[in-house]
């Protein structure tokens, strides 16, 4: 069954279309990786799913529901929760109380919160620094605190946008781990990632964008194979 | 443990205060203090903590004041009872106001408060057959002594620590500084940042507006001038929270005695000091230019800002140990 549906959705930013008649599924449980050169337009697309634009035209379903327009905070509340490519801590709050703010959405007590935030810090193996400012955490940590904030609202669906960005080789691991971990609970999972390897290797499907089309879907052998996306992408990957 | 009895002691303190100084004027000093500790820490709760920066905080307290004068002119009823209409009036206000401004970020909103300080400021002098227009409102005090108005003062202050304290230890606490910290951060954690910022300016707006009332009650007399004056109520607002440190529990308490005590030196030029020497020099130019000094508290405010600012960024309370380390450092090095 489909968690998420896209319905030939456009997002335009006056001449330019950043997103131009995208349309593909994720299902209940699977990890979906959205690829695809700089400025192809994937963040602009979690933009348009997770409510921070409304398309332009077409439209976005959840759980069988038509979204489109609908704000953030309520889609939060239906259960689709992610993380920014360019992180945004809460920086003067500690790590827990980024992660405690986030689990009041499904919590009526703050000690209820405070499980939920401690239980979301284990598992991003962030529970040492608890007590550190998150703008004192190092990127690589501050990536995992978007995680964790955003499975203290119990999501069902997952929208990374380059969480393994600027990671070094053993919180690359660490961090493929978690997404692994992830899945496990039953969360479905979106994933924006420039490690060709990485996605190649978690994801069930990979979606391609290139100036703001869908130019490929498929498992990741097939894309892997695909011309097109050779061409666009996997070419200019191995040059840089 | 020491700095948790800091409060109590403090309360202590100011419990007996009006006991032990007998005097009318530092009486009515603490007076205006308790009262900027309920504006302050209104203020702080908008702007320090949920980072809605108001530079209008007169049109609530005006609102305030005039909702308790004009229900004794116009109802007969006792202008106590604005401590209660007051804040709902002020609250009013606030509302409409927040439902509009809050689509604005930042700078807009701040612009926008200074907007509707003017705009209140206008009505109550316009509207002359509801307010007096500049004639103002005066009521006849129900205390001769302070003792009463202290009192109440106090409790008042009290009462908008506590309010402010459990609302910060609350959901509601989490998601003030959930949208201070980051707005785009907090909608998609499931926060309404709307509904969220107008929560926090009604609970301001609230406070402030029985501050208004209390001020009214207990001075006697308000004109438009007076309750609705951006720079001796707006900015003054800002300066005790910026003084006594942004965003801090105590904060607004401290900046709140330093701000009262800094705009009674400058009104009173150094408590007559400043003229008092000037006179001894004998120099016509020093004699307007301390005539000058005392009726520019307002440059003086500006410049205390900036001070503040530069070297405690985070004010008195925020920057405690910062200046205990100045203080021991000088210590021991001058032995
Ligand atoms: N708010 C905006 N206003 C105007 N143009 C925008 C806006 N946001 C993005 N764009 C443009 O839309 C296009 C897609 O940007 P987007 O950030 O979605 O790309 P991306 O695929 O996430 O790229 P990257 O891999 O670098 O993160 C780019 O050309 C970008 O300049
Ligand atoms: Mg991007």
């Amino acid at each position: 069954m489909s968690l998420l549906k896209l319905d030939r959705a456009v997002k335009n930013f006056g001449g330019l279309a950043a997103v131009n008649n995208v349309s593909f599924e994720v299902h209940k449980g699977e990890i979906v990786g959205l690829i695809g050169p700089n400025g192809a337009g994937k963040t602009t697309l979690f933009n348009v799913i997770n409510g921070f634009y409304s398309p332009s035209k077409g439209d976005v379903f959840f759980d069988g529901k038509k979204i489109s327009g609908m704000k953030p905070h309520i889609l939060c509340r239906m259960g689709m929760a992610r993380t920014f490519q360019i992180v945004k801590p809460l920086k003067r709050l500690s790590a827990l109380h980024n992660v405690i703010a986030s689990a009041f959405v499904r919590a009526n007590t703050r000690a209820r919160a405070e499980e939920i935030a401690v239980e979301a810090l284990k598992f991003t193996n962030l529970y040492d620094d608890r007590d550190v400012l998150s703008k004192a955490l190092p990127i690589g940590k501050r990536k995992r605190l978007e995680i964790a904030r955003a499975l203290a609202t119990q999501p069902a669906l997952l929208l990374l946008d380059e969480s393994f960005a600027g990671l070094n080789p053993s919180e690359l691991n660490e961090s493929i781990e978690i997404i692994r971990k992830i899945k496990e609970k039953g969360i479905t999972i979106l994933i924006i990632e420039h490690h060709m390897k990485v996605i190649m290797s978690i994801s069930d499907r990979i979606v391609v964008l290139n100036y703001g089309e869908k130019i490929a879907e498929g498992t990741p052998h097939e894309i892997g194979s695909n011309p097109l996306v050779v061409e666009a992408y996997l070419g200019e990957a191995q040059d840089a | 443990m020491v700095k948790k009895a800091v409060p109590f002691i403090a309360l202590a303190a100011l419990l007996v205060f009006p006991l032990v100084v007998k005097s009318d004027y530092y009486q009515h000093l603490m007076i205006l203090v308790l009262m900027w500790v309920v504006i302050g820490s209104a203020w702080n709760l908008i702007a320090g903590y949920t980072g809605q920066v108001s530079f209008g905080d007169a049109a609530f307290f005006g609102t305030g004041a005039y909702t308790a004068g004009l229900l004794v002119t116009k109802l007969g009823w006792s202008a106590w009872w604005g401590l209660f209409f007051g804040g709902i009036t002020a609250v009013l206000i606030a509302m409409p106001f927040g439902w509009i401004c809050f689509r604005l970020r930042g700078a807009y909103f701040a612009l926008a408060t200074l907007a509707l300080n003017e705009i209140m400021r206008h009505i109550a002098t316009i509207w002359e057959k509801l307010t007096y227009g500049m004639l103002g409102i005066l009521i006849v005090q129900t205390f001769a002594s302070k003792l009463p108005y202290y009192y109440i003062s106090l409790a008042l202050a009290v009462i908008s620590l506590i309010t402010v304290r459990l609302v910060m230890r609350s959901k509601y606490g989490y998601y003030f500084l959930s949208i201070r910290e980051d707005q785009d951060a907090a909608e998609s954690m499931g926060i309404n940042t709307h509904h969220y910022k107008m929560i926090s300016l009604v609970i301001a707006a609230a406070l402030t507006g029985v501050a208004g009332a209390l001020y009214m009650n207990y001075m006697g007399f308000i004109d438009p001038h007076v309750v609705f004056s951006l720079h001796d109520i707006s900015i003054m607002a800002i300066l005790v929270g910026i003084v006594g440190g942004v965003g801090t529990q105590y904060g607004p308490a401290v900046g709140a005695f330093i701000m009262v005590a800094v705009q009674e030196l400058f009104r009173t030029g150094g408590y007559g000091l400043i003229s008092k020497l000037a006179k001894a020099s004998g120099s016509e130019t020093i004699i307007s230019l301390s005539e000058f000094i005392t009726k520019a508290h307002v440059m003086g405010f500006g410049i205390l800002v900036v001070v503040a600012i530069l070297f405690l960024p985070n004010g008195v309370v925020g920057d405690w140990n910062k200046i205990t380390r100045l203080v021991l450092q000088k210590k021991i090095k001058g032995g």
